[in-house]
């Protein structure tokens, strides 16, 4: 069975730089970054971090309070945004609750509440009250707050293979749809801010201290940052962008380091070209992982440069949004459509001094042309590469 | 839609039901289970000095991984795999968390990325040097159903046999009253497409509503050894797998959805 083109019938996304397509691509046109210094928590390290405002005063309509943490109410934020709620209602009774599945990706779901948790036990070592809801502690309160917010009761599934999760959700869900388990799907990502990344990624001495600049020579390392994305999966629709394509692959080299050579994010590459039967020279726009980490962007460059012609325009967008961890997947899809949508290539922000392994591919400055199919890049710890094929509507 | 697959290698490890010998006599009834308990499975696939700080997780997974393919005679790095586990490395959130709490600053960074939930797929993956795909899941009390259904799915769309390994820990600390789950419980398949297999033995699978298809109790004498582990929802599976004689199966898949499971 070949994996078929499927319709994106609605899709949305929240992040540092603001609510929605329209406020992200006014930032990305305005070249207006979502970064600030860190503020996250009462110790916070020398970094910066893209932090979604106003979650911590927003929660969760008093009929989801069950699932309330700082990860469902940016989920919920998200949701709530471009109409996506509606869109996804009138799928729901359009095809029936059954049939429509949510797969969700996220790297760390709602640990920031069980961090909590554990800052206020009681006096013999259990949790507090308000927090004795196990839903909230383990990794898949995503997918089931999603699947319930949407009154959705078929397949929901949440995928947590680090920084890929929500570029693999569109694959999993592609094949729920071809083999008949669905009729549509609900796709996305969430990750919040919590005391495991900013002091994880810290411990292994990859945040920058400064806002993060991918591809450049002097970057540092990467900023952390949440956001919250969905899009809408459909096979039939009589308008939508298209997903034409995926490529899966992981590398088989180190848990928390890419291949030297990418050897895995070039099958993944291939898997995904194949699959939307396109080449290179194809391809107007990849939204590159490119986290501003020495290796990634490295390994990203050399591969860019080795593989597509001069004409293929690539940019990180991390600059703006920082890296969203397990929703970087979904928020560089949403550029990604947006992109092909407004005809409107971001560059990178921060950039000044390409890294030497960079080719002329990889833009600075944004580029207002004509665009048709857009890739996006997703390289998670433990080798999971994802790489996504985009159509414009047509 | 009917979704057919072979099945071309199982097993099985539980602290007393160590390999999926023992657990198929237990679940027939054919022998009592060991009273000892078995130590932790070693993850030989792992460098000598990595084998004792791997976290459970990865012991127990890699474990099942290796003796389900062994047991289908495919070669590991060629099988794409799926992992899936409800609530991923408990005990390491624990560490996680109680580490944040008091010394933040002193988070170990290799216990921090062995806290990834595809930790034991990455494992895996660098062990056996597979660069087929993997992926790694959690869907609460559906996580074993939904993981079966995404590995049977994926035999049939991509035409190949996948790996399907499913795990969960003994949880610790104060998390252990919320995401609950005692012992060491890990289980694996080998699915192929029915029609590129020389096995007879093989799954027919269709979704249902739970209405139709109630979701099967365990059975056996193996049931009260892993009933607190948050991976017990697969016994029925394989005490179906046990028996010789073709049986069927509902694996709860949502609250309305179940999985209609045939075994011939």
């Amino acid at each position: 069975m070949q994996s078929r083109p499927l319709r994106i019938t609605a899709y949305t996304l929240c992040s540092a730089v603001g609510d929605g397509r329209a406020a992200t691509l006014a930032a990305l046109r305005e070249r207006r970054s979502g970064l600030s210094a860190n503020d996250f928590g009462p110790s916070p390290i020398a970094t910066w971090i893209g932090r979604v405002a106003g979650l911590e005063a927003q929660p969760l309509p008093a009929e989801f309070a069950h699932w309330d943490c700082r990860n469902n109410r940016l989920a919920w934020r998200g949701l709530a945004t471009d109409g996506f709620i509606e869109a996804a209602r009138e799928a729901r009774d359009r095809y029936g609750a059954n049939r429509v599945a949510v797969v969700m990706g996220t790297s760390t779901s709602s640990i920031g509440a069980s961090e909590e948790a554990y800052t206020r036990l009681d006096p013999d070592g259990q949790y507090p009250a308000d927090l004795r809801r196990p839903i909230v502690h383990t990794p898949h309160s995503l997918g089931d707050f999603v699947q319930h917010a949407l009154g959705l009761t078929g397949l929901s599934v949440t995928v947590a293979t680090a920084c890929s999760s929500s570029g693999k959700v569109f694959a999993q869900a592609e094949r729920l749809i071809r083999t008949g388990l669905a009729d549509a799907a609900i796709v996305g990502g969430v990750d919040s801010l919590c005391g495991s990344v900013l002091f994880g990624f810290n411990s292994l001495e990859l945040v920058s201290p400064e806002p993060c600049r991918p591809f450049d020579v002097e970057r540092r390392g990467i900023n952390l940052g949440e956001a919250a994305g969905f899009a809408l999966l459909e096979k039939q629709a009589p308008s939508g962008a298209w997903l034409l394509g995926y490529g899966e692959s992981n590398d088989a080299h180190h848990m928390s380091t890419p291949h030297p050579e990418g050897l895995g994010a070039r099958l993944a590459l291939n898997d995904a070209l194949k699959r939307a039967e396109l080449r290179p020279e194809d391809i107007d726009y990849i939204n590159l992982h490119g986290t501003a980490s020495q290796k990634n962007d490295e390994v990203e460059a050399k591969l860019v440069a080795d593989l597509f012609p001069t004409t293929t325009c690539a940019s990180s967008t991390k600059g703006w949004t920082g890296h969203t961890l397990g929703a970087a997947g979904i928020v560089e899809a949403a550029i990604s459509l947006l992109a092909l949508e407004q005809q409107l290539l971001p560059g990178t922000l921060n950039l000044r001094a390409p890294d030497p392994a960079c080719g002329p591919q990889i833009q600075r400055d944004n580029v207002q042309r004509e665009a048709r199919h857009a890739l996006s890049f997703s390289f998670g710890f433990g080798g999971s590469n994802c790489v996504l094929v985009f159509g414009r509507d047509r | 839609m009917t979704l057919r697959v072979a099945i071309e290698g199982v097993s099985f490890w539980a602290s007393r039901l160590p390999g999926w010998d023992v657990a198929r006599a237990v679940m027939r009834g054919e022998q009592a289970p060991p009273e000892t308990p078995s130590a932790r499975p070693s993850p030989t696939l792992l460098a000598p000095t990595e084998r004792r700080r791997a976290p459970d997780t990865v012991a127990v997974a890699l474990e099942v991984a290796a003796r389900a393919c062994e047991a289908s005679g495919r070669k590991p790095s060629d099988l794409p795999s799926v992992f899936a586990s409800t609530h991923g490395d408990v005990a390491i959130s624990d560490y996680m968390c109680s580490t944040l709490a008091t010394t933040p600053t002193l988070i170990s960074p290799i216990k921090f990325h062995n806290s990834v939930h595809n930790a034991a797929a990455g494992y895996w993956s660098i062990g056996t040097g597979s660069l087929a795909p993997y992926t790694a899941i959690s869907a609460y009390e559906y996580t074993f159903g939904e993981g079966l259904l995404e590995a049977a799915t994926q035999a049939v769309c991509e035409q190949r046999p996948v790996l399907y390994v499913a795990f969960d820990i003994e949880s610790k600390g104060a998390l252990s009253t919320m995401a609950r789950s005692r012992g060491l419980l890990g289980a694996a398949v080998v699915l192929a497409p029915a029609n590129q297999s020389q096995q007879q033995r093989g799954l027919i699978l269709t979704t249902e509503s739970v209405a139709e298809c109630h979701p099967t109790p365990a059975r056996s004498a193996a049931a009260s050894l892993v009933a607190e582990n948050a991976l017990a929802p697969c016994l029925p599976f394989f005490e179906v797998l046990a028996s010789s004689s073709p049986r069927t199966l509902c694996l709860a898949l949502s609250r309305q959805m179940a999985l209609n499971v045939q075994v011939n």
